[in-house]
């Protein structure tokens, strides 16, 4: 096994995330001599792009950078928005915004459970070719991920990029009879959503605990999506507008994507395991007992079992977006009253992938002069490379392709987006 | 035979909305003919159901920029990488692919490329892909009348 040897593991091109990313794993002999996450998408200049705009188009502009989390970016932008305007939108359309917002984590997490994820544990090369093999399960995937593109369709207007949100709230409200033929899709998708958590927690999954930091929102009662501050398992629990002074992004030379960390502890994780840690207890009684019967304890640090607690949030997002329509009575109004003032305002919302942040700077016009946005994956990057070094020192024994194989297999653990994760701006692009 | 035109696209880069354009046209002529922007389910859906498909997507593959590619993917599967260029996780091929798999495929399958040039953020076509987007709805509605008479 300790051999003088150098092996070098390249795979240029990632399937089954999304965007475009790569690797590179430099060993010598037993000694991890480089890992490298490198991400090819051109990088987005939607922080420069939002300087000059109207707040009001903070949301539209922001659903562009992602084409499968459009909702996190609108949420955590006119959260941000409204806090500078002075108003809270709450009752039922905060709960329209939450049912939007279930709709997203949905379909974003069928997608990568069954089409990204699920193939790596199964053995299969890709979604199609399990497909041939389980007709069935692929074909309830899709009805799964097309409960949620309904819901994100009645609700925001459009499965992809939302017209209806607005900062303030919404264009326009649903009837609840609009809502109501939902309700049979979503308790069909909530089968296949247990049906999912009980398989995920039957397979094989490699032996790897990660020792890295917890991060997510924290909301008195409810499981984390719309709102919180921001907490962990170590100890932080800060209101949103001291984000800067705990946390900070890092352009790192090799990627186009900025590296974020905590100040004081360095690197840290978001996302389903982050929630999952810190406030399994409020998942749905249907969830955390389906959560429990796979296998998973109040804790689950092993982040090739993220697929199950993916599931185990599919099914929770099933069993949410039911009970906020049936609680559903439509508002008078589509929006709250607002009008813009000179400040800064903060927003974050647990995308899919963990939280999404948002700070903005706006003069007493209402124009933007200043964007920060902090996507999820770019907070996961030193996490996912620790995770890569981590499960190549312990597979050491494994021929390339099979270790690079379990390498790409470690980086899909995170659902990846990469497309979002390039926001920064200074680099300039070449057409050819 | 029924028959359906599908164009595949991103309306807001660039040249990644030439299939649908040109979809968008031929509709406006009458002819089964509906967009969709890559999502897997409802590219799955719209790829059955009938007894021929007709798809046109942008591709990259480095040909020169209005370039009309076409490809019978009846039998046999279109090559991934002038599809590829999409952010979302299944481009058109693997969504042939996916349909073929799962038995929902259409029995008939014509694939129609058009080579783009900028796919940067942005709604307009270059004029090398506007222009071949009228190539384009002229071969679709040929292939029609030829799918139409093989169903004879």
């Amino acid at each position: 096994m300790s051999s003088r040897r150098t092996r070098t593991i390249r795979t240029d091109y990632l399937a089954r995330v999304e965007g475009e990313g790569a690797m590179l794993v430099r060993l010598k002999g037993d000694r991890v001599e480089e890992i490298e996450l490198r991400i090819y998408e051109p990088p987005r200049f939607f922080e420069a792009l939002l300087r000059g705009r109207a707040f009001i188009e903070a949301p539209d502009i922001t659903s562009r950078i992602c084409g499968i989390c459009p909702v996190a970016y609108q949420m955590s932008a006119v959260q941000a928005m409204e806090q500078i305007c002075g108003v809270t939108v709450g009752g039922q359309l905060r709960a329209l915004r939450r049912l939007l917002y279930c709709g997203e984590w949905i379909e974003s997490h069928a997608l990568h459970v069954f089409m990204l994820h699920l193939p790596d544990f199964l053995g299969y090369e890709s979604a199609i070719h399990m497909a041939r093999d389980h007709a069935a399960l692929v074909e309830s995937a899709l009805a799964l991920k097309k409960a949620g593109n309904e819901v994100m369709t009645v609700v925001g207007g459009r499965e992809v990029h939302p017209v209806n949100v607005r900062v303030g709230g919404f264009y326009r409200v649903p009837t609840k009879a609009e809502l109501a033929p939902l309700r049979e899709k979503l308790e069909r998708a909530r089968e296949t959503a247990l049906e999912a958590v009980r398989l995920t927690g039957g397979l094989d999954f490699p032996d790897y605990e990660q020792d890295v930091e917890l991060v997510a929102l924290a909301q008195a009662g409810e499981y984390p999506i719309d709102l919180g501050r921001i907490v962990s398992d170590r100890g932080l629990d800060i209101p949103l507008h001291v984000w800067n002074d705990h946390f900070v992004e890092e352009h790192v030379e090799r990627s186009n994507a900025l590296h974020a960390r905590l100040r004081e502890r360095g690197t840290y994780l978001v996302g389903p395991l982050a929630r999952y840690a810190l406030a399994s207890e409020l998942l749905s009684p249907l969830a955390r007992e389906a959560a429990k019967e796979a296998g998973l304890g109040p804790v689950c640090r092993n982040p090739f079992q993220s697929i199950v607690v993916r599931c185990v949030e599919l099914l929770y997002a099933c069993d949410e977006a039911l009970r906020l329509i049936d609680a559903y009575e439509r508002p008078d109004r589509p929006d709250v009253e607002l009008a813009p003032r000179a400040g800064v305002g903060h927003g974050a919302t647990e995308a899919p992938r963990g939280i999404c942040y948002h700070r903005y700077e706006i003069d007493a016009e209402g124009t933007i002069l200043d964007a920060q946005i902090v996507p999820p994956t770019s907070q996961n990057q030193r996490a996912i490379e620790a995770d890569l070094r981590g499960v190549v020192e312990r597979s050491l024994g494994l021929e390339d392709a099979a270790l690079g194989l379990r390498c790409e297999q470690t980086i899909r653990n995170y659902d990846p987006c990469i497309s979002c994760a390039t926001h920064f701006l200074d680099l300039t692009v070449e057409r050819r | 035979m029924s028959a359906r035109v599908v164009g595949v696209g991103n309306r807001w880069r660039g040249d990644d909305a030439a299939g649908l354009a040109v979809a968008r046209r031929l509709a406006a002529e009458g002819v089964d003919a509906i967009e969709r922007d890559g999502e897997p389910a409802a590219l799955v859906d719209a790829l059955g159901g009938v007894e021929a498909v007709v798809v046109v997507d942008a591709v990259r593959s480095g040909a020169r920029p209005g370039a009309l590619v076409r490809w019978d993917a009846s039998e046999e599967a279109v090559p991934l990488a002038p599809f590829r260029g999409s952010t979302h996780a299944l481009g058109l091929a693997e969504a042939i692919e996916l349909s073929r798999a799962l038995g929902r495929l259409a029995p008939r399958v014509v694939v129609y490329g058009i080579e783009g040039e900028d796919f940067g953020t942005g709604k307009r076509l270059s004029p090398a892909v506007e222009r071949a987007v009228g190539e384009a709805v002229a071969a679709v509605r040929g292939e029609l009348l030829q799918l139409a008479g093989e169903g004879r």
